[in-house]
């Protein structure tokens, strides 16, 4: 401890913080998931967590995981051998006791009372002192005073009024809190619920650093967009703990559901639509509905999400594992193989780009998906990928496992690919910028509601862990591997995420005028992830025995500590919906200057008046025949036609594409050109 | 002739078709598609092609005009002299003519080219070497040193193709023949049945069309254009009985001919279960429905609107879906006309993955673009219409010339399917009406010779993989046809790498009146052109016979395609985990499982709508009884994979303590 401290101190001036240490106080290297594009190895021996052991709990934190290890490092250096004890025992000192050098002060001008007085009108006002502040594009060292839940000064020697508790920081990282853009909370399936509900699942949240959420709303097909939207709201509003904001589902398509997604996007703050593109018969959109879709949203400057797997290819794979008798979880990855993904990644793209859209794919589990999107990116397509924490964290070598308790608890779709290098893969493309945000679909079962599929997998609900380990395992992987900085890891855990919900600078940025939500990043703290001490109501945790670097130190919340000493605080209902606007400038200034320049011009010509074949207009005759005149396509086209007037003046932004005076007129003087042939 | 030979013999080493390059050409250099990898420079200003003058005087031409095929001129010539005397060339009558004798020829096939003599009889090649051993009364040809190479296989034709209540121009007596005249002396024409007739029905009106009037051999793919149980029963027939082994699924036009993911799906496994090739008509006909629309709606009517509505992109995007469902069936993937750049990377790409794929670009996107849509002239924009789009870039040709040249693509057709203008003009007040299609079956080998060999891109070797036996192994034709060898098929061409000619409506062999490559001047085409053991093209003059072409079978699981395929598919076995019964508490589940009701996480298994389909799996299912122990006997069902609960039972943990 005392040689850390001593290095700490020397190095601070010099060195970002998370660099001073690596490879010097830390006893056992961490190789197993370091290293650029270098693959996991053994990573198929270490996936046999036993969740007996863990609850009898005998070895403290020194799961199977950690001894394996241990032996391992021993092999091959001896040299190493005496550190190796101190190193193990460093996570739980660090829980304990970090007492010495980690610690913040946090002091009251008033004299000392209860760090966390909600109560107490003078508890919003706070003062952060000697923090070294990191925005996405810089890092500065700053003073910050907050009051009323809002940033009001930073620099140096600020002026402020008594009675203000001050958080001295001592050279850490403040950040701004982490936005969670994906999650799952309480959502009803099947008569049950997701284990999580808003006030569960927003403390893990706060927990691991993240002081803003942004539910998923999924109405069923059917039913009313606003009545689910309502629904949530009043579960959110009278449960969650941080503020939040909703993405609201399509699940399916007509003229009234145009009409929702319209009042929605100017009267109920809500800027980002889903849609699936898999779950046949259920949520899937056929490509013509995707279309208008996107149509829709791009007049409106909403931001199409999309669930990208290929529905019906997965419905006959499913229906072809059942039948050779594979019904376990494995059938739900085997089912589900990753090109699935990477080809309907490939398709929405290509109907984005058509309709001139802005994309954002969700639940970016697989390197051919990521890689499509990248080379979309590299080709000028207004696309976000969205990693979720447990892509990368973990892979699908788990779906095999004997325990069918623990390979239901990884079933999620798209599923984790099975290939081990992929986590190190996607951590790579987040650092480069080609993917964009980081979200974690936390969406949580119990292993009994898991079991409802225990004969069929098709039927285990989906959903994983991961929005308390967001933050530590982004930093875990790609920051102290030297993937990312520490900028970019503020960009891909909150100001991407602000940029493309229209919140920022509000969210994701510290700066005067911005919302009083931070967190003090502690570099040094290694914690094991494990069920038995994580905040979510599930009784297993897929980074289970995971021993991930960097952690929350202090969290504020609305200028409210809500996290200090590995203490929460948290109230139930505190937590505003923050209204998100449409035409994020983040997504839509590419957008609207395509649309300026993509309006299409007909030839002018003369009339044809040369002889023309006859022809019989029955339906079913050539290639050529299209679906002009299909039965099916009238309606679809007519609500679509629809749609244009109902808008009127929708947006200031709303450019007309087809002005009036381009149709083609014949032109008097006609027949100019020739059209016979000699 | 003195000239000529002379010529040869100090060329020596050098092949003949460099000799000439930059020497002996027209006055104009010919800038406009060689260089690898360059832009085609100011070929958006030379495409204002003037119908009228053309007709009107050759003056304007400027010389340009070299050779054309009806007046090659003395040195082209070649001696074709019977032992018995001077007799008519062409006398299929006499029974002597069957027996023909290529002196001094260099043999050309795809791996490598020598000089022998080959002598054919009855037609099939009896002997190749020197000094051959022949019967009198034998004809001769006497090649002097120029290359004989495989006749050419038009792997996409679409002859006499009916279109609501049209019939392309060109049947297959006209078709045929302008085949024979660029050098194919095969074709493979597509069966498209129209929704609600059997593939059967459909199958043997085609054969009834083509043996009426087919001039070469042919052999025909077969079109899925719907899918349900009968049509799987059809093309089980089909490939046992009637020697096909190639079907093509559409993914573009919505409510007529498209097929679902799904659909595609199953057609896909049957394929390989039959151990056919799955073509794919790849284009995105949902994005295509909504473009048109959009593009009517803004007014744009005119053939312009056609490729604004079919962007390459929704070509990539559809090529690249057929190849997830194939590498998910294990299925031969065959992707018909490539026409764009995207396109065509998408399959390299694939094919660099390791998917069975192959790539046909046609005789149009490698030898023009589609910059003509926008012309001004409404009957020449209107004739360059056809699915996927001929794409507005300009380095589009260049491109796919230089992945064929490269083996990422492999075959060629042409696509021949031309309307007259007349029949076109069904669409003049609405683009998606034109009758869609384009010629190039006679102008095939000679534009692949113009752009890749010429250019240097590839060697004659690669050219004549490209243009016959890619083809021949792909649908499992090898080596009857596409090679040169004792026992093949006497199909063979007298390639001569200097003839010039332009390209133009007024000469070809087509009945239609425009011509899309009209003006361009190509060098390399067929002196001799031998069909079936006969000459069929010399001196310029064709000598076809109405009806001769014979249909040739062709046998499932081509080698070339179905080995790897064969040893993934036994890769390929999927096992459980067997793990103990899990025994602890199960949450309860409302027992309605209606759709409206289900939230993401249970796809689609309990779904009324599966109903529908469920008809379909069971018939994916009988296929494999029904088809017996013999197209796919080698791979066992899997019957005992079944998961069986361990008689100890609960070995494993499988609650959290």
């Amino acid at each position: 401890m005392a040689e850390r401290r001593g290095n700490w101190d020397k190095a601070e001036d010099d060195l970002p913080v998370y660099l001073a240490r690596p490879g010097t106080a830390d006893q056992v290297p961490r190789q197993k998931y370091g290293g650029l594009f270098s693959s996991v190895e053994g990573a198929f021996e270490s996936k046999s967590i036993d969740f007996d052991a863990l609850s009898v709990g005998q070895r403290g934190s020194r799961t199977p995981r950690t001894a394996k290890r241990e032996t391992g490092q021993q092999a091959k250096s001896s040299a190493s051998d005496n550190k190796i004890s101190p190193g193990v025992e460093s996570p739980a000192a660090n829980r304990r006791g970090g007492k010495d050098s980690n610690r913040v002060e946090i002091t009251t001008s008033g004299g000392k009372e209860v760090l966390q007085n909600l109560e107490h009108e003078k508890s919003d006002r706070l003062l952060i002192k000697g923090g070294r502040i990191v925005n996405d594009d810089q890092s500065f060292h700053a003073d910050i005073y907050m009051e009323d839940g809002l940033i009001k000064q930073i620099g140096d020697n600020l002026i402020v009024p008594g009675g203000v508790k001050t958080i001295e920081a001592n050279g850490k990282m403040v950040i701004p809190g982490g936005i969670d853009i994906h999650t799952h909370f309480q959502m009803p399936y099947r008569g049950t619920t997701t284990v999580d509900d808003f006030a569960q699942g927003s403390k893990a949240a706060l927990a691991g650093g993240t002081t803003m959420i942004v539910d998923h709303v999924i109405p069923d097909p059917g039913c009313s967009l606003m009545a689910a939207y309502d629904q949530w709201r009043q579960w959110a509003d009278e449960k969650s703990c941080c503020d939040y904001s909703l993405h609201v589902d399509i699940t399916h398509w007509n003229d009234s559901v145009k009409q929702e997604v319209e009042n929605l996007i100017k009267e109920k703050g809500v800027n980002s639509f889903q849609v699936y593109m898999a779950y046949k018969d259920y949520y899937q959109m056929s490509n013509s509905e995707l279309y208008d879709i996107f149509t829709f949203l791009a007049e409106r400057g909403g931001i199409a999400e999309v669930h990208a797997e290929n529905g019906e290819i997965i419905a006959e794979e499913q229906t072809r594992m059942l039948q050779m008798g594979i019904t376990g979880p494995e059938g739900h990855v085997l089912s589900r193989p990753e090109e699935l993904e990477a080809e309907a990644v490939f398709r929405a793209i290509t109907i984005a780009s058509q309709t001139n859209c802005p994309l954002y794919v969700t639940r970016v589990m697989s390197k051919s998906a990521a890689d499509i999107i990248s080379q979309a990116r590299k080709k000028g397509h207004v696309v976000f990928g969205e990693p979720i924490t447990a892509s990368l964290g973990t892979d699908g070598t788990h779906y095999w496992s004997k325990n069918w308790a623990k390979a239901a608890s990884f079933v999620t779709s798209p599923p984790l690919s099975p290939d081990p290098t992929t986590p190190d893969y996607l951590n790579t493309l987040l650092s480069s910028g080609d993917l964009s945000v980081t979200g974690s679909a936390h969406c949580t079962f119990s292993v009994a509601q898991k079991a409802i599929g225990k004969d069929d997998f098709t039927q285990i609900p989906e959903g994983v862990n991961g929005v308390e380990e967001r933050m530590t395992l982004i930093w875990d992987k790609a920051v102290t591997t030297g993937k990312m900085d520490e900028n970019m890891f503020v960009a891909v855990t909150s100001t991407n995420a602000a940029k493309i919900l229209n919140l920022y600078p509000r969210k994701g940025r510290i700066a005067v005028g911005s919302d009083a939500d931070l967190v003090i990043w502690d570099t040094d703290s290694i914690r094991t992830i494990t069920a038995k001490t994580h905040n979510s109501a599930t009784e297993y945790n897929v980074f289970e025995g995971m021993e991930l670097r960097g952690a929350p130190q202090v969290v504020i919340c609305q200028g409210k500590i809500v996290l200090e000493d590995g203490n929460l605080h948290v109230t139930s209902g505190v937590g505003r919906f923050i209204p998100c606007s449409p035409f994020p400038d983040f997504a839509y200034k590419r957008i609207k200057a395509r649309k300026q320049l993509a309006v299409l011009r007909a030839v002018p010509r003369g009339m044809y008046d040369g002889p023309v074949s006859e022809f019989s207009m029955s339906r079913g005759g050539t290639p050529s025949a299209s679906a002009r005149n299909s039965p099916t396509k009238q309606p679809v086209r007519n609500l679509h036609q629809s749609a244009f007037s109902l808008a009127g003046p929708p947006t200031p932004d709303d450019i007309p594409i087809r002005p009036a005076g381009r149709r083609i007129v014949v032109p008097p003087g006609g027949r100019s050109n020739i059209t016979t042939l000699s | 002739i003195i000239d000529w030979e002379n010529s040869m013999s100090t060329a020596g080493e050098v092949p003949a078709f460099f000799k000439s390059m930059g020497s002996d050409s027209p006055a104009r250099p010919r800038q406009k598609f060689c260089g690898m990898f360059c832009p085609v420079e100011g070929s958006s200003d030379s495409k204002t092609l003037d119908f009228d003058a053309l007709s009107a005087c050759r003056s304007k031409s400027d010389g340009r005009v070299i050779d054309r095929q009806t007046d090659i001129s003395q040195p082209r010539k070649v001696e074709i002299r019977e032992s018995t005397g001077k007799e008519a060339l062409q006398n299929l009558d006499d029974k002597k003519s069957d027996r023909l004798l290529i002196k001094g020829g260099k043999i050309v096939n795809d791996d490598q080219s020598f000089c022998a003599d080959i002598y054919m009889e009855d037609g099939v090649i009896k002997q190749i070497g020197e000094n051959l051993i022949v019967p009198g009364g034998v004809k001769t040809i006497d090649a002097h040193g120029r290359m004989l190479m495989p006749g050419g296989i038009d792997v996409h034709t679409r002859f006499q193709m009916p279109d609501r209540g049209m019939v392309s121009a060109d049947d297959f007596y006209q078709g045929t023949k302008a085949a024979l005249a660029g050098g194919s002396t095969m074709i493979i024409d597509h069966v498209v049945p129209e929704p609600g007739v059997s593939l059967i029905a459909a199958f043997e009106q085609w054969r009834e069309w083509a043996d009426s009037k087919s001039c070469c051999d042919y052999s025909l793919h077969v079109d899925i254009t719907e899918w349900h149980k009968g049509i799987q029963e059809d093309m089980e027939a089909l490939v046992k009985d009637h020697g096909v082994n190639s079907f093509l699924v559409y993914l573009a036009y919505k409510d007529v001919f498209q097929l679902t993911d799904a659909q595609v799906y199953e057609v896909f496994s049957v394929i390989r279960d039959l151990g056919a090739i799955a073509q794919v008509h790849a284009e995105n006909g949902d994005i295509i429905a909504e473009e048109q629309h959009r593009m009517l709606e803004q007014g744009i009517t005119g053939p312009e609107g056609h490729v604004l509505s079919r962007p390459e992109e929704v070509e990539a995007e559809a090529v690249n879906r057929s190849v997830t469902v194939a590498n998910q069936t294990n299925c031969p993937l065959y992707v018909t006309k490539v026409m764009s750049k995207s396109a065509a990377d998408v399959i390299a790409q694939a094919r660099k993955k390791g998917t069975v794929v192959y790539g046909e670009p046609i005789t149009a996107s490698l030898g023009t673009d589609g910059s003509h849509y926008w012309s001004k002239n409404w009957a020449k924009a209107a004739a360059y219409v056809t699915s996927p789009a001929l794409s507005p870039d300009p380095t589009t040709p260049d491109y796919l010339n230089s992945l064929l040249s490269c083996g990422d693509l492999q075959v060629t057709g042409s696509a021949h399917c031309p309307f007259n203008t007349s029949q076109r003009a069904v669409g003049k007040d609405d683009f998606s009406l034109i009758p869609e299609g384009v010629n190039g079956t006679e102008e095939r080998m000679s534009i692949i010779w113009d752009k890749c060999v010429v250019t240097g891109k590839m060697d004659e070797n690669q050219f004549v993989a490209v243009t016959s036996t890619n083809a021949a192994k792909i649908f499992n034709l090898y080596p009857r046809k596409g090679r040169i060898a004792v026992g093949s098929d006497a199909d063979l061409v007298l390639w001569d790498p200097d003839v010039t000619k332009i390209i133009s409506a007024k000469s070809h062999n087509s009945t239609v009146e425009y011509n899309i490559f009209e003006g361009t001047e190509v060098r390399g085409g067929p002196l001799v052109v031998i069909s079936q053991g006969k000459i069929v093209l010399e001196e310029g003059t064709l000598h076809t016979t109405e009806g001769s072409g014979r249909y040739v079978a062709r046998k499932p699981f081509p080698d070339y395609v179905y080995k790897r395929i064969k040893a993934r598919s036994r890769l390929a076995e999927l096992r459980g985990v067997p793990r103990g019964l899990y025994d602890g508490p199960v949450c309860e589940v409302s027992v309605s499982v209606t759709p409206k009701t289900m939230t993401p996480a249970s796809s689609a298994k309990t779904s009324p709508a599966k109903q529908p389909n469920q008809p379909v799996r069971n018939l994916h299912q009988s296929g494999f009884s029904l088809s017996g122990a013999q197209v796919d006997d080698n791979i066992p069902r899997r019957n005992t994979q079944r998961i069986v609960a361990p008689p100890g039972g609960r070995a494993n943990i499988t609650s959290l303590g």
